[in-house]
């Protein structure tokens, strides 16, 4: 009995108390619970029923909907029962007890879906997508985790992989039959034609995989300028919370001090760092050099200066936001109409400064049509793929022989189905015979 | 140490598997019986007298590495030896050459009618003695019992094998001979899973009746590349074959009459190969291709008969008499045998083990068609491995088996034994991952010091085997030491990076722009080894950098092979699994996680759940004991 696969139960919303709560069971003694611990015996499969659930000895612990999914046709595979009951803390307890002690134990974070991988319900990149919209933050994660649900990284992946396996039939069939005419005996061209197109894809993936895998994991953006010019306020102020220490002598801000906030739907990492200037202090030095540091990884840069002063353009960059901090101090007509003018202090300017932020972000992701890379295990796969490809195209070009390019062609197609967990060798043999009228 | 058993092994089947087995069990000092209907059609070919070519030249390169019959016997046959694929790589070259059939046949019965530990005995084998489940010898139609430790099968298309041609049925393994009904019904009582195949045949010509001289020619190799690596020359004389095409005047006879054909009229239930399609399948499926070619074959030198390869056909004799006269240069020829379609059943493989004992009854191998393959380099080869298990299971040792990074013999098992065949299965090279280093050039290197170990290979190659050793390791170790600068390779007329780096002439032999001839010129320790050495290593340099690669590849299919799941599992225990993919693994019953991991439609997913729940087992089993 040990052997056999357990079943497992779990509370599927959020913690109580709230309104309702829905818990979760599957596997192989779900329809043994219903009979021991609901007020019906059985219940109609896919339907939503009112019952009473029960405790061991049979007491009511609280009426709810309860709904019957037998395998295979369920999230997991197998039987699953969901049952809505009013979210309080003791109700929860007492129920998930009560279906423990009829055979069940508490779920591991992640085992449902990892039982509906297990049973082929989902491939990776989707099981992957699950984990993301469940943890998702901001909309824009919200977003691209549901057309990585879809299916959307699985299509694009795949037909990447498809393309490569035409390259492989012609490598093939030019190998494997070359005695015969009607096999392809020039395959050099179509095959180039192939690989330069798989190859462009992939870089591409790469490049809009930066974008993507921001959006799932955060933009950074860096705080940068001389001591004293409001950084630290600022970031207060933008994430409303004194995350970092604010006085008025120049050099407070020693280390990067990151802060986790959503603005306008996306998730992004603000840091605030050490102000730039010379200094011989050495701990500071360290702070400044944290702080290029800082701003060479930043997605987006903030340079912030002190209104009364002046500031040396010469380190901006296309792309950068520039703001005049302190307004408050200086008569408004000596205010720049170009630059942003701000008041960290009280929050003057703050929501302007956020919608110029919100702006530069959409520009990033406005050619984003679909994902194409959302986690690092995926840009790693490409990478390696776009390798083999790479490699496949050069032994084209020293012609080096087909099957060099046809071990490369096979690898790079192996590396994608890697990532969608699809991996079938009889494929390319299938693609050759429905394409060509081979055989003597 | 004497028992009562008349013979260690007996092989029934005279066939290219049978004598493969019947050899290797012997080799390895097993008493072995072949039993045949005939000894006078021991080693006939069936069909087109060809051996070799793309996957089929590794396979018998890797037999006559283990000492095996088929690599000499043709080269004593070959009339027209022609190394495929010349154009590509080495890793992909094919040794292929048109044979004799009688020289095939008296080469292949000379080897077996002398051979050490081996018995002939003409009887056709009519059932099969078992005795504690275990098969321990056969009854011959004469009615006399031979017992033995183990018994070897290789009947090729004999289950209820039928020929069809147009309308014709004739019940029959292959033209004028009896299938074997008794035996047949003995394997169908061990309820093993049974499939059915088909696969056809061409008319036969005459050759005084060919228009030759209208036909472009294909000349043998300038100098032909024997198969063994014993044969040091080609002493049989080389033929040239015709080439022609069918036409759009054959196409429409045979368009006009599809309906006709045993294969469109329904008739035939069995899948047949894609790779090798009747003429009408080829018109059917490719209507836009307007001519087809033909490789007009003699098969022999002093038989005037002409294997037309590419117009294999089950349509009626008056409709082949025409549509084969339409074509360029058999306008007014002769057919001496019309081509028909034979369709017969086969035992679904993965009902065996990777010994090719059927895992049902201990004692009993099968080999060749039987298994659903098609060719008779397929079927040596599994002769080869189930008669050398069949010798070993009588001593009571273990399967020694060949992984597929090691030899195609190994592709060949596993995808047998794991995929099952839909269709004739023939070798191809695109089946082998590991094809780069998997060469025809170096099959004695990955598997004669095997075949050594496991007794298969006799004294004279082995002394040869070390000889060649010693003199590739010799010049390997010159190669890997001699070195020059990327300056002094420039003076050479080489284009390397010319960033200071010492790189020595086995780097220099891997780029593509420099060849062993060049780094003679350059070193002379190297001109000094003899050509065969030198073009073994060219090659090995070539492929090193892809070898190297593999490594971590091949390492992660053995740490898989070595996982071993219990042939009791219960799959039904292991949570996660679809009923789909379950039934597959219970029909598989895979030895290691490497080989479920191969069974088409296996879903990673369903590797993790097994993965875990065999780790987890002894633990628990533990725990629970
Ligand atoms: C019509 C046809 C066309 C083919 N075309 C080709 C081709 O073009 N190229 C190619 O490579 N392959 C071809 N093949 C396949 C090739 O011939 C076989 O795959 C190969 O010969 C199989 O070898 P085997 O040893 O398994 O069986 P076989 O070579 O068929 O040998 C079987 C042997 O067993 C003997 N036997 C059978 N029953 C008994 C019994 N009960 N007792 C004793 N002896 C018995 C038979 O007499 C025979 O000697 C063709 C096969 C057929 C039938
Ligand atoms: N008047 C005024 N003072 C400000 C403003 N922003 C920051 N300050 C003050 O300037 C000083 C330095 O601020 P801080 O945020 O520590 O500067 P940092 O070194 O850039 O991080 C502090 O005394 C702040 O209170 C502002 O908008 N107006
Ligand atoms: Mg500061």
């Amino acid at each position: 009995m040990a052997l056999r696969r357990d079943t497992i139960c779990a509370l599927a919303s959020g913690p109580p108390p709230s309104a309702i709560s829905v818990l979760r069971v599957s596997g192989p003694h779900v329809a043994d619970i219903i009979a021991a611990r609901c007020s019906l015996q059985t219940l109609k499969p896919r339907h939503a029923t009112l019952v009473d659930l029960l405790d061991e000895k049979g007491t009511l612990i609280d009426s709810g909907l309860a709904v019957f999914m037998p395998g295979p046709a369920s999230y997991t595979g197998e039987d699953t029962l969901e049952i809505s009951l009013h979210g309080g803390r003791v109700i929860t307890e007492l129920a998930l007890r009560s279906i423990m002690s009829a055979g069940a134990r508490l779920a591991e974070p992640g085992e449902f879906t990892r039982r509906a991988f297990e049973a082929g319900k989902l491939d990776l990149t989707r099981a992957e997508a699950v984990a993301d919209l469940i943890d998702a933050e901001s909309e824009a994660q919200h977003q691209q985790a549901l057309k990585q649900m879809d299916g959307a990284l699985e299509r694009l992946y795949a037909g990447w992989r498809d393309d490569l396996t035409t390259c492989l039939a012609l490598l093939e069939a030019s190998i494997d039959f070359p005695d015969e005419e009607d096999a392809p005996d020039r395959v050099d061209a179509p095959v180039r034609e192939t690989l330069l197109r798989i190859d462009q894809a992939l870089k591409d993936a790469l490049v809009q995989g930066n974008i993507t895998e921001r959006i799932r994991d955060g933009f950074k953006i860096a705080i940068l300028g001389k001591p004293n010019a409001g950084k630290s306020t600022l970031l207060n102020q933008i994430s409303k919370r004194e995350a970092a220490i604010v006085t008025d002598i120049p050099g407070t801000t020693r280390d990067v001090v990151e802060v986790r906030l959503t603005i306008g739907g996306y998730l992004v990492w603000l840091s605030d760092t050490a102000g730039l200037r010379e200094t011989t202090d050495i701990v500071e030095a360290e702070g400044v050099r944290r702080a290029m540091k800082a701003a060479d990884e930043a997605d987006l840069r903030l340079w912030v200066y002190d209104a009364r002063e002046d500031f040396d353009m010469s380190v901006v960059q296309p792309g950068d936001i520039v703001v005049a901090n302190k307004s408050d101090l200086v008569a408004p007509k000596d205010v720049s109409r170009e630059t942003l003018t701000i008041v960290a202090k009280t929050g003057e300017g703050v929501a302007n400064l956020e919608a110029d932020i919100i702006s530069h972000i959409s520009k990033m992701t406005q050619n984003l049509s679909a994902p194409m890379i959302t986690r690092a295990r995926h840009r790693q796969g490409i990478e390696r793929a776009l390798e083999y490809v790479s490699a496949a195209r050069d032994h084209l070009k020293l012609q080096s022989g087909s099957e060099f390019v046809a071990e490369d062609v096979r690898q790079a197609s192996r590396e994608l189905g890697m990532l969608t967990g699809h991996i079938d060798p009889d494929t390319v043999l299938g693609a050759v015979f429905s394409s060509f009228c081979i055989g003597k | 140490m004497h028992d009562s058993f008349d013979f260690d092994v007996i092989v029934v089947g005279g066939g290219h598997a049978g004598c493969e087995a019947a050899s290797a069990a012997a080799r390895t000092g097993a008493r072995t019986a072949l039993i045949t209907h005939k000894v006078e059609t021991i080693g006939e070919m069936s069909c087109n007298p060809a051996i070799g070519g793309l996957g089929k030249g590794h396979l018998v390169r890797e037999i006559d590495a283990l000492d095996g019959l088929m690599a000499r016997a043709s080269d004593r046959a070959g009339i027209q030896f022609r190394m495929l694929n010349r154009s590509k790589g080495p890793a992909v070259w094919g040794p292929r050459a048109q044979i004799d059939r009688q020289l095939y046949r008296s080469a292949m019965q000379g080897e077996i009618l002398n051979h050490e530990n081996l018995t002939v005995i003409a009887d056709g084998v009519e059932d099969l003695m078992v005795k504690n489940d275990t098969a321990q010898g056969v009854i011959g139609e004469s009615g006399t019992a031979y017992s033995a430790k183990a018994v070897v099968i290789t009947t090729g298309t004999f289950l209820k094998g039928i020929i069809h041609r147009g309308a014709e049925r004739i019940p029959a393994g292959r033209v004028g001979e009896k299938p074997a009904i008794g035996l047949a019904e003995r394997l169908y009582a061990l309820n093993l899973p049974i499939g059915r195949l088909k696969t056809g045949t061409p008319a036969r010509l005459n050759g005084e009746t060919i228009d030759w001289g209208k036909l472009e020619m294909q000349p043998a190799d300038e100098v032909p590349i024997p198969f063994s690596y014993l044969t040091d020359q080609i002493e049989v004389p080389q033929i040239a074959c015709g080439i022609t095409h069918t036409n759009a005047a054959a196409h429409a006879i045979v368009a006009e009459n599809l309906k006709r054909s045993a294969v469109y009229s329904g008739a035939i239930a069995g899948r047949g190969p894609r790779y090798c399609p009747a003429i009408e399948d080829k018109i059917y499926r490719f209507p836009e291709k307007t001519r087809h070619q033909i490789f007009l074959e003699p098969e022999g030198l002093d038989d005037k008969t002409v294997y037309p390869n590419g117009i294999s056909t089950s349509l009626p004799r008056e409709i082949q008499d025409a549509f084969i006269r339409e074509i360029e240069g058999l306008e007014s020829v002769e057919i001496f045998e019309y081509g028909y379609a034979i369709e017969y059943d086969y035992v679904d493989p993965r009902a065996l083990d990777v010994g090719l004992q059927v895992k049902t009854m201990p004692g009993l191998f099968l080999a060749g068609q039987i298994n659903g393959t098609t060719g008779y380099e397929e079927a040596g080869a599994q002769g080869l491995v189930a008669g050398l298990n069949a010798a070993r299971f009588g001593r009571g040792k273990p399967h020694a088996s060949f992984d597929r990074a090691e030899a195609y013999i190994g592709v060949l098992i596993d995808d047998l034994i794991t995929r099952g065949v839909t269709e004739p299965y023939r070798m191809f090279t695109s089946r082998a991952e590991y094809r780069l280093s998997l060469r025809s050039d170096n099959a004695d290197q990955r598997l004669t010091e095997r075949g050594i170990e496991l007794g298969l290979v006799g004294a004279s190659r082995a002394e040869m085997f070390h000889v060649k050793q010693n003199a590739l390791t010799d010049g390997r170790n010159k190669l890997q030491t001699l070195a020059m600068t990327p300056n002094a390779a420039q003076k050479h007329g080489w284009k390397v990076n010319q960033d200071g780096q010492r790189r020595t002439a086995w780097e220099f032999l891997a780029y593509p722009t420099i060849s062993m001839t060049d780094i003679s010129k350059a070193f002379p320790e190297v001109a000094c080894l003899d050509q065969r050495t030198k073009d073994q290593l060219e090659i090995e340099a070539m492929y090193a950098g892809y070898i190297e690669r593999q490594k971590d590849d091949v390492a992660a299919l053995r740490r898989e092979e070595s996982l071993a799941l219990p042939g009791d599992l219960d799959y039904g225990q292991v949570g996660g699994l679809t009923n789909e993919v379950r039934a597959k693994l219970e029909h598989v019953r895979p030895a290691t996680l490497g080989q479920a991991s191969r069974i088409e439609g296996i879903t990673p997913g369903a590797l993790t759940a097994l993965l875990a729940y065999v780790r987890r087992r002894p633990s628990r089993t533990r725990a629970n004991g």
